[in-house]
């Protein structure tokens, strides 16, 4: 019942401007995938390219094996959650959610035994003969899922679907959509400029970046070994830190200098295949957590040892943030609350290089 | 008005599609006809000679273009007892248009402000009250006005008229911009008190400069109305200081002479080019004024 | 808590507070004199015995009786029925189907709307003149259609006292149905784009999503779209002295002029009188409840 969906070659214009640039992707059915990017990065562009509510400039959509180019949306067997809902105002709940299977003129038992079936679900049906007027938020995101739920498409499309919730909302309801998944198995195709949601909800990812997308991959691939410097500032919140340096060969090591006499030495795994001239400058990429305070971790390969004052502390509960400066750079590390010590204090910091990225400062892109 | 960002949805192709296109601009076509039927009677009347009149038809062109009528329209034709055209009119016109415009639309600009703004006990239901003066129909305010200019010394004057326009067009004018400053963040003005400006140094330095479209939309609105008014200028107006509303009715239903279509036709559109002149260069607003008098907000 | 210098009572700042209600002030006086204040004069002469001259003695409702034994009243309510809920009616339904239609991605839009909604910068009096021309029987609509073959076309309904009310609504309708297009068109636009993608995703067709979606979101807009209408309707005056001039005879009548004549023709201001109370009282009936709802919604 599910549909892949594949873009060949996919480009929108509008006017003048160049939205979405020669996009290939190919999506499984029964994948939930999360287009993220920052906003203007064309990723509602490319949903609507997918639902049928843009029309091409060049290239082509495929939904389980067809070409849909000149389908009308309610042709590509998808439903859409949109992210102001877009319920219809003079409509009841109930009404909203049937208004689909009416235009596909299903049988009236079988409507309301669809109704039945997924307001129980989404926990709705006491609210079926309201308006949307008299609902909250939460109640009205989701009405918006049900409508697009109780027609059983082959696809599902989510245009930031969580934005206009507060945050405690948004995480349940970013758990609700994930089991929904889970329990349906349609393919899902969704759009969110929050990185988290992306990394919880996606069994893969595509990263969106002015009308190209820049890596596509399970969440832990994105995070772990992001292609270049955009999609590794993008994911990941503290952002990775990034220290400017250059490239030191000696003593069969492999050293990145980022001033102020630091050598942030290279694991071997990341030396060994590397092959760039003495004072190349490169970007070192060093996560928040992957820093913390020196010998409170168990000891492993591959640690470099610094120290550095204390500029800021900034508490979040279960772990503390420590801002410190390497040259004009901030740097952000993760440590334990009870580690923490006062702006200005002298602070031994331990560097997990092992997990450490390195980046080509030209171009950008991951070594 | 703004463009739809519904465009681009794929529409199915195909005969059928293409028919009920054509069908769409068919029937747009014909109204624009028909709205564009008059405007073209009336200039091609205007523009031909009585005997040719006569012999075609409403929509035969004119064979010679003759400016004869609309030069007798300006100034020679009869009204009443006086031949001197529209013209004396339309000075009266503007005359009375003028202030009453600029009067109108700078006391509802400060009341509008004042309502909204500065909100004190009662101002909701001050406005109410203003605002239904807007809907009242003017006939019944007819009498007790012909008796307070007369009063004033003003029967019958452009003077009288210039406050006729401003005391009804205050309505409107506050609604207008009461509208428009219900849409003004209370921020800007409360950081306006906070720098230390009081009521007339926000109104001027800060909530003026930020009211342009809603001025010009008010002086436009003001200017149409009262340039096309015809009942204050009947009533209150006599011979010499009629408006020029008042002066083509009489020009095209004097009951004396020969009756000249196209010298009523040339005095018609001559009445007609100044709103028509506003029209054409600043459609857009004066499109939001009409919807601004569908009172919502 | 001791009280600071600021918290003193001192004149400047007592005007500065009291500002913006002694602006008001004058202008809302204005406003009672002009608006209510002469509202409440024309009542009291309506029941006295005035005539040329405005007189003050209360003689109660004689003048109401008089004004509902005049046959000449009855005509101008009929017409203002008529004309009313013709032109309400025809216009709405132009209003509406050209809103809809400019509203499907039409090229030239701006044009046509220009087009559409020009007659209502013209006064009545410039549209009354140029229709009185059009359907003049002589040498307008009715020579048309004759000189085109069509020999026994007949169209003199603007001397016909059974049918000259009907000339009032074309003019009328002609000129204000173009201003029903904006305000439908402005609603239509002002329908959020998702709701219609949604409707387009859930496979509805345009008809449908017309009837069904959109038209049930623009109920108010119909509503003050009626109202609009009808008031305009209510207080028609120009229109009917230029283009009919209440005639023939006084088959064209309507409240607005039957007041005026009556009040400067006839010199029964009495009788004038009591007609314009009697049109507020139309005017109230209908416009204060939209009011109250209206600034309810915007308070």
């Amino acid at each position: 019942m599910a549909s892949g969906i594949s873009l060949r070659n996919v480009r929108k214009s509008f006017g003048a401007t160049e939205v979405i640039k020669d996009i290939d992707l190919d999506i499984d059915p029964g994948e939930f995938v999360v287009l993220v990017g920052p906003s203007g990065c064309g990723k509602s562009t490319l949903l609507n390219l997918i639902s049928g509510l843009e029309t091409l400039t060049g290239g082509e959509v495929l939904i389980g094996g067809n070409r849909v180019n000149d389908v009308p949306p309610r042709d590509r067997d998808i439903a859409m959650v949109f992210q102001s809902y877009a319920l219809y105002p003079t409509k009841t709940v109930h009404q909203n959610i049937t208004f689909g299977l009416q235009t596909r003129r299903i049988p009236k038992d079988q409507q309301e035994e669809a109704v039945a079936e997924f307001s129980r679900l989404l926990q709705i049906d006491h609210l079926l003969h309201r308006k949307p007027g008299q609902l909250s938020g939460g109640q009205r995101q989701r009405v918006a899922m049900g409508r697009a739920l109780v027609r059983k498409p082959a696809v599902f499309l989510f245009d930031e679907p969580l934005s206009n919730l507060d945050a405690k909302l948004r995480i349940e309801m970013r758990t609700e959509i994930k089991k929904l998944h889970q329990r349906l198995g349609k393919t899902v195709v969704y759009v969110t400029h929050d990185q988290i949601e992306a990394m919880t909800l996606a069994s893969r990812i595509a990263v969106m970046d002015n009308g190209h997308i820049r890596q596509f991959g399970p969440p832990e691939e994105i995070y772990e070994n992001p292609v270049d410097l955009f999609v590794a500032g993008f994911i990941g919140s503290p952002p990775m830190n990034m220290l400017p340096g250059r490239i030191r060969h000696g003593e069969g090591r492999v050293a990145v200098d980022v001033g102020e006499d630091l050598h942030f030495v290279l694991p071997s795994k990341l030396s060994e295949g590397l092959s760039v001239a003495e004072g190349h400058e490169v970007v070192l990429g060093l996560r928040p957590e992957t820093i913390f305070a020196a010998g409170t971790e168990l000891p492993g390969p591959d640690r470099f040892l610094f120290e550095r004052p204390v500029e800021v502390v900034e508490p979040t509960g279960p772990d503390t943030m420590i801002v410190f400066e390497i040259g004009e750079v901030e740097v952000i590390a993760r440590v334990r609350p009870e580690d923490a010590r006062p702006p200005g204090t002298p602070f031994s910091f331990e560097a997990d290089m092992s997990k450490a990225k390195l980046f080509d400062a030209k171009t950008g892109r991951a070594f | 008005m703004r463009a739809r960002r519904t465009s681009g949805i794929v529409r199915p192709k195909g005969l059928r599609s293409t028919l009920m296109r054509a069908l769409l601009f068919a029937v747009l076509g014909l109204f624009c006809l028909y709205y564009l039927v008059p405007l073209v009677v009336m200039v091609s009347t205007s523009l031909k000679t009585l005997a040719e009149i006569r012999e075609g038809t409403l929509l035969s062109l004119p064979r010679a273009i003759s400016f004869e009528a609309w030069a007798k329209a300006w100034d020679s034709a009869c009204v009443g007892v006086r031949c001197d055209g529209l013209r004396p009119f339309m000075w009266n016109s503007i005359a009375m248009a003028v202030p009453a415009v600029l009067l109108s639309t700078a006391l509802g600009a400060i009341n509008g402000y004042a309502l909204t703004k500065w909100r004190f006990p009662g101002a909701d239901w001050i406005f109410a009250l203003i605002l239904f003066g807007a809907f009242i129909p003017f006939q019944v305010i007819l009498l007790p006005m012909a008796r307070t200019l007369g009063l004033l010394n003003l029967a019958g004057t452009v003077p009288g008229l210039i406050l006729v326009h401003t005391v009804y067009g205050l309505a409107f004018t506050t609604l207008f911009f009461r509208n428009f400053f219900v849409g003004v963040s209370n921020g800007i003005v409360q950081a306006a008190q906070v720098d230390g400006a009081g009521f007339f140094g926000i109104f001027f330095r800060i909530v003026l400069p930020m009211s342009i479209p809603a001025i010009v939309v008010t002086v436009i609105w003001q200017f149409t109305q009262i340039w096309n008014d015809f009942l204050f200028g009947v009533a209150f107006t006599v011979g010499d200081s009629n408006p020029v509303t008042v002066a083509l009715n009489n020009i095209v239903n004097t009951s004396t002479g020969v009756k000249e279509y196209n010298v009523d036709m040339a005095a018609a559109i001559i009445a007609a080019l100044p709103t028509m002149l506003v029209y054409v260069v600043a459609g857009a607003y004066f499109v939001r004024g009409l919807s601004a008098g569908a009172v919502k907000g | 808590m001791a009280r600071s210098p600021i918290s003193q009572f001192s004149p400047a700042r007592w005007l500065e507070r009291r500002l913006p209600v002694i602006v008001v002030s004058p202008l809302f006086a204005l406003s009672l004199f002009f608006v209510y204040g002469f509202i409440a004069w024309t009542a009291y002469i309506s029941f006295t015995p005035s005539g040329v001259m405005p007189v003050y003695d209360f003689q109660g409702l004689a003048q109401y009786e008089r004004l509902w034994a005049t046959p000449r009243w009855y005509v101008a309510i009929k017409n203002l029925f008529i004309f009313s809920s013709l032109f309400i009616a025809i216009s709405m339904a132009i209003g509406i189907l050209l809103a809809i239609l400019l509203d499907q991605r039409v090229r030239a839009e701006g044009l046509i709307r220009t087009v559409y909604l020009y007659p209502m910068a013209l006064s009545f009096i410039v549209t009354g003149t140029v229709w009185k021309w059009m359907l003049n029987p002589g040498l307008g609509l009715q020579r048309l259609m004759r000189e085109a073959g069509f020999e026994n076309f007949t169209f003199d309904w603007l001397v016909n006292s059974h049918y000259a009310i009907y000339t009032l609504v074309i003019a009328a309708v002609w000129q204000s149905s173009g201003y029903a297009m904006a305000l439908f068109l402005a609603g239509l636009r002002s329908v959020d784009d998702e709701i219609l993608k949604a409707a387009a995703v859930d496979g509805s067709s345009p008809w449908k999503t017309y009837t069904s979606i959109v038209l049930p979101i623009l109920r108010p807009v119909f509503l003050s779209t009626v109202i609009i209408l009808a008031h305009l309707a209510i207080k028609s005056f120009d229109l009917v002295v230029a283009l009919t001039g209440g005639g023939p005879g006084y088959a064209t009548d309507m409240p607005a002029t039957f007041m005026y004549a009556f009040a400067f023709q006839r010199s029964e201001l009495g009788v004038a009188a009591a007609s314009a109370t009697m049109m507020l009282m139309t005017i109230i009936a209908i416009i204060v409840p939209y009011l109250y709802s209206e600034l309810r919604k915007t308070a």
